[in-house]
C-alpha cells in the first residue's frame, strides 16, 4: 500500500508570538518551528498502517518554504520512507495548496493520503475537503480512528461529532484528515535521526507544477490580541456586585 | 520596564561551529522525550530512591541507550561523534537531578571495556540485552579500601578449574542495587597495577549479597555495596587477558571524564539559568535582585566560567575527535567542570536566599549533586596530579 502524509512547518504551539508592529504577519525570526501537530498524527497513522500491511511505503509531501526540509526530516526521522517538498512561498491559500497537493497525489497514486485536519497556525481546516472535491474522491474528516479491510480496498472512519461517534466507510484511494485522539505519535529516535540524512527528499519547484497559486484574499491586518488587564480587589459583596453591575455590566 | 529578553540555557550558549544538523535534531527529539517520559516524575523518582526499571526500555526505543555503540547490538554509531553526547548530558542536565541519568545510563561506565576487550561470546552474550533496556550492567571498581588508588583493590579472583572462585567487595556501586552484570576489576595476580584483571560477574549468582547506601545526592541512583562470598564464575567471563585489566580501566577513564565535564558544566549552566530567573523575579529594597550591582556581578561571573569552560569541552571533545587522547587535558577539563559546577551552585543557592534552601527546586539538589562529580571518576586532586605527571615536570 502507497500511504501519502503531509506535514506542514508551523511555529511551535509552545512559542510566545509577537505580530509584527506593521501588522503584516507574525516575527517569525528566534521561533522555533514544528511540524504541525495534526500533521505529525497523521504521519504517525500511517507509520501504523505500514507496519500492519507489509510492503506499504509512506511518503511524506510538504508545500512551503525550503527550510520545511527540517520538517520532512523529522518525519522521515519518525520512519517514513521518502518525502516531496513542493518548494513555494509561505502563506499559499488553501485552495493553491490542495491543487498542488492534488498534483503531486496524481503522479504518485497513492491509495491512502492522511492529512492533519487543519494547522495550527492558520486553522483554515480546508485543504483535505478541497482536495477530495479537486479529485473526486471520498473523504473523511477530523478522523478518531481509522481501520482498514482485510483486502485494503476500502476504509472505516470514526469521526467525533457533537453528541457522538459517526461511523463512514468509503472504497479506497480517499483523503482522510486526523484529529487529536486518532493516535498518539511516536518519538523520532537517534537511529531514526540517521538514517533519515540518507532517505530520499525530493524537491520540486511549484511553478513547475503549472497551477494556478495567485492569492485570492488579501491579508488585511493582523493584530494581537489586547493584553490582559490586571484585577480589581474589592473590600466586601456589595462593593463587588456593584461593580459587576457598573463596571464589567454582567449582571 | 524590565527587560523580557530571553536568558536560557540555550541563549547563554556561545555560538559554535561543531554541532550539525543531526546534533540539533538528536537534541529536539531528546528534549521532547525528557520533558515527557522524565521532568514530571523527578521527585517521585528522588523520593523512591530509584527509576522504574520500564524506563531502561523506553530509553532505548528513542536511542539513548545505544548511543555510540555498534548497531550489531542495537546501538547507533554510524555518524555519531563527542557532540551528539555532549548535546545529550547537556539535555539530561537540565532536568536537574542527576541521580535519574547516573542510574539510567550507568552501562556507559560498565558496557564499553567489555566490548572493548571482550570476548565475542561475551560481548554477544551482554552487549544487545543492556543495549536493549533488558538488562543492566554497573561497573565496580571502587572498594573500601581502594578508591584513587585503584592499583591496590584486594577482591581477589581465584582461578579453579573452568571458574574463578571471586571473595572481596565493592563499595559506592552505582546501579548496583539491581544490575544484573558487574564489571568488576579483580586481582588474579601479584600487588600493582599489573595484577589485575576484569571480570563480569551475573548477580543472582550465589555468594553475592548487597546493600544499599544512602547518600547526600542523587537519591534517585540506587546505589550499593557489593559483598562476594566464594562466588564461582566462568573463566569464560574473563573481559580481555588475564592482569591485563589496568589499561581497560584506564581508557575508560577518558571517555568518562569528557562525559562527566560536559554533564558538570551543563548544571553549571542550569544554576546559572535559573539564578538569572530568580534575580529578574525577585524585588528587594525597591528594586529587582537583577538590578543589585553585586548580583548582577554574580550573575556575569558565572556566564564568563561557564562558557570558559564549554570553550575548553568543545575543544577537548574536538581533539579527541581527530583521534587524540589529551590526557592531561581531559583531567584538567574534569577539574574545571566540577569547579564551575561548584561554583555556580554555591552563587544560584546564594542568588536564591532561602527559597532555594527549600526542597523540591533544581538548585538546591544540583547543590548537592557537587561532590559526586569532583570526587567521582578522579577526583580533583587525582586529575591535578594526572596532568602534573603528564607535563613530566
Ligand atoms: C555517588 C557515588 C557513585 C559512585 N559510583 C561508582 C561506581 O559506579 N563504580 C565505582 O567503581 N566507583 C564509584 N564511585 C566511587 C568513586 O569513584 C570514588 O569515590 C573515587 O574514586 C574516590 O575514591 P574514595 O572515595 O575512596 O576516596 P579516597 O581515594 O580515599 O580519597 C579521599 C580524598 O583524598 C584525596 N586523595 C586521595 N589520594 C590522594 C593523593 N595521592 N594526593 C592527594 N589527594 C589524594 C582524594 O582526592 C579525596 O579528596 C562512586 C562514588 C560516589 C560518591
Amino acid at each position: 500500500m502507497k500511504i501519502l502524509a503531509t506535514v506542514k512547518r508551523v511555529p511551535d504551539p509552545e512559542t510566545s508570538i509577537k505580530v509584527k508592529p506593521d501588522g503584516s504577519g507574525i516575527v517569525a525570526d528566534n521561533i522555533k518551528w514544528v511540524v504541525n501537530p495534526f500533521d505529525e498524527i497523521a504521519v504517525e497513522e500511517s507509520l501504523r498502517i505500514k507496519e500492519k500491511v507489509a510492503g506499504s511505503e509512506v511518503v511524506l509531501v510538504s508545500v512551503g518554504a525550503k527550510v520545511a526540509q527540517e520538517q520532512l526530516r523529522t518525519g522521515l526521522a519518525m520512519g517514513a520512507d521518502r518525502a516531496i517538498l513542493v518548494v513555494a512561498e509561505d502563506g499559499l491559500e488553501p485552495l493553491a495548496v490542495a491543487r498542488v497537493l492534488v498534483k503531486v497525489i496524481e503522479s504518485e497514486q497513492p491509495d491512502l493520503v492522511v492529512m492533519g485536519k487543519q494547522s495550527i497556525d492558520d486553522d483554515s481546516n480546508a485543504v483535505g475537503q478541497m482536495a477530495a472535491e479537486l479529485l473526486g474522491w471520498p473523504q473523511a474528516t477530523f478522523a478518531s480512528k481509522l481501520e482498514l479491510a482485510g483486502d485494503q480496498k476500502t476504509a472505516t472512519v470514526t469521526r467525533e461529532v457533537d453528541g457522538g461517534l459517526e461511523t463512514l466507510s468509503f472504497p479506497l484511494p480517499g483523503i482522510v484528515t486526523t484529529d487529536l485522539r486518532l493516535n498518539e505519535p511516536r518519538y523520532a529516535s537517534l537511529p531514526g535521526i540517521m538514517k533519515a540524512r540518507k532517505k530520499e527528499l525530493k524537491e520540486i519547484e511549484v511553478g513547475a507544477l503549472g497551477v494556478d497559486v495567485a492569492p485570492k484574499a488579501r491579508l488585511v491586518k493582523m493584530e494581537p490580541p489586547p493584553k490582559r488587564q490586571a484585577g480589581k480587589k474589592v473590600a466586601s459583596v456589595e462593593e463587588l456586585v456593584h461593580l459587576l453591575h457598573t463596571e464589567a455590566k454582567v449582571i | 520596564m524590565p527587560s523580557t529578553a530571553v536568558i536560557d540555557f540555550d541563549s547563554t550558549k556561545p555560538t559554535s561551529p561543531f554541532y550539525t544538523d543531526s546534533h540539533r535534531e538528536w537534541r529536539d527529539v531528546l528534549r521532547r522525550w525528557l520533558a515527557k517520559e522524565v521532568a514530571p516524575y523527578v521527585e517521585a523518582w528522588e523520593a523512591a530512591g530509584e527509576i522504574p526499571l520500564a524506563l531502561y526500555g523506553k530509553a532505548a526505543e528513542v536511542g539513548l541507550l545505544g548511543l555510540g555503540y555498534p548497531e550489531r547490538y542495537g546501538g547507533t554509531s554510524a555518524g555519531i561523534d563527542h557532540f551528539h553526547h555532549i548535546v545529550t548530558s547537556e539535555e539530561a542536565a537540565q532536568i536537574g537531578a542527576g541521580g535519574v541519568f547516573a542510574s539510567l545510563m550507568v552501562h556507559s561506565i560498565g558496557l564499553p571495556p567489555v566490548l572493548a576487550l571482550g570476548s565475542d561470546e561475551l560481548k554477544a552474550r551482554v552487549a544487545a540485552r543492556v543495549l536493549s533496556g533488558e538488562r543492566h550492567i554497573c561497573l565496580g571498581i571502587t572498594e573500601p579500601d581502594a578508591g584513587s588508588d585503584v592499583a591496590n583493590i584486594q577482591t581477589r579472583a581465584v582461578r579453579d578449574g573452568d571458574d574463578y572462585v571471586v571473595r572481596g567487595s565493592k563499595m559506592f556501586i552505582t546501579g548496583g542495587l539491581r544490575a544484573d552484570y558487574v564489571t568488576a576489576a579483580v586481582r588474579t595476580g601479584g600487588p600493582g597495577y599489573g595484577g589485575i584483571s576484569l571480570l563480569l560477574i551475573e548477580l543472582d549468582r550465589p555468594g553475592v549479597s548487597r546493600t544499599r547506601l544512602e547518600k547526600m545526592g542523587w537519591w534517585a541512583s540506587d546505589t550499593a555495596a557489593l559483598y562476594f562470598d566464594e562466588v564461582r564464575v566462568p573463566a569464560a567471563n574473563l573481559i580481555g587477558a588475564e592482569n591485563q585489566g589496568f589499561l581497560g580501566i584506564v581508557l575508560n577513564f577518558n571517555g568518562e571524564r569528557l562525559g562527566l565535564a560536559a554533564s558538570a558544566n551543563a548544571y553549571a549552566r542550569v544554576c546559572l539559568v535559573e539564578a538569572a530567573r530568580y534575580a529578574r523575579e525577585r524585588r528587594t529594597f525597591g528594586k529587582r535582585l537583577a538590578d543589585h550591582q553585586v548580583i548582577r556581578h554574580k550573575i556575569a561571573e558565572m556566564l564568563r566560567q561557564v562558557n570558559a569552560t564549554q570553550a575548553y569541552l568543545e575543544s577537548c571533545a574536538w581533539r579527541v575527535q581527530q583521534g587524540e587522547t589529551p590526557v592531561a587535558d581531559l583531567a584538567l577539563l574534569k577539574v574545571q567542570a566540577t569547579l564551575t559546577m561548584e561554583y555556580c551552585a554555591r552563587e544560584a543557592m546564594q542568588v536564591l536566599g532561602g527559597a532555594g534552601y527549600l526542597r523540591g527546586n533544581k538548585v538546591e539538589r544540583i547543590y548537592r549533586e557537587v561532590r559526586v562529580n569532583a570526587i567521582g571518576g578522579g577526583s580533583e586532586e587525582i586529575m591535578r596530579d594526572l596532568a602534573a605527571r603528564q607535563l613530566k615536570l
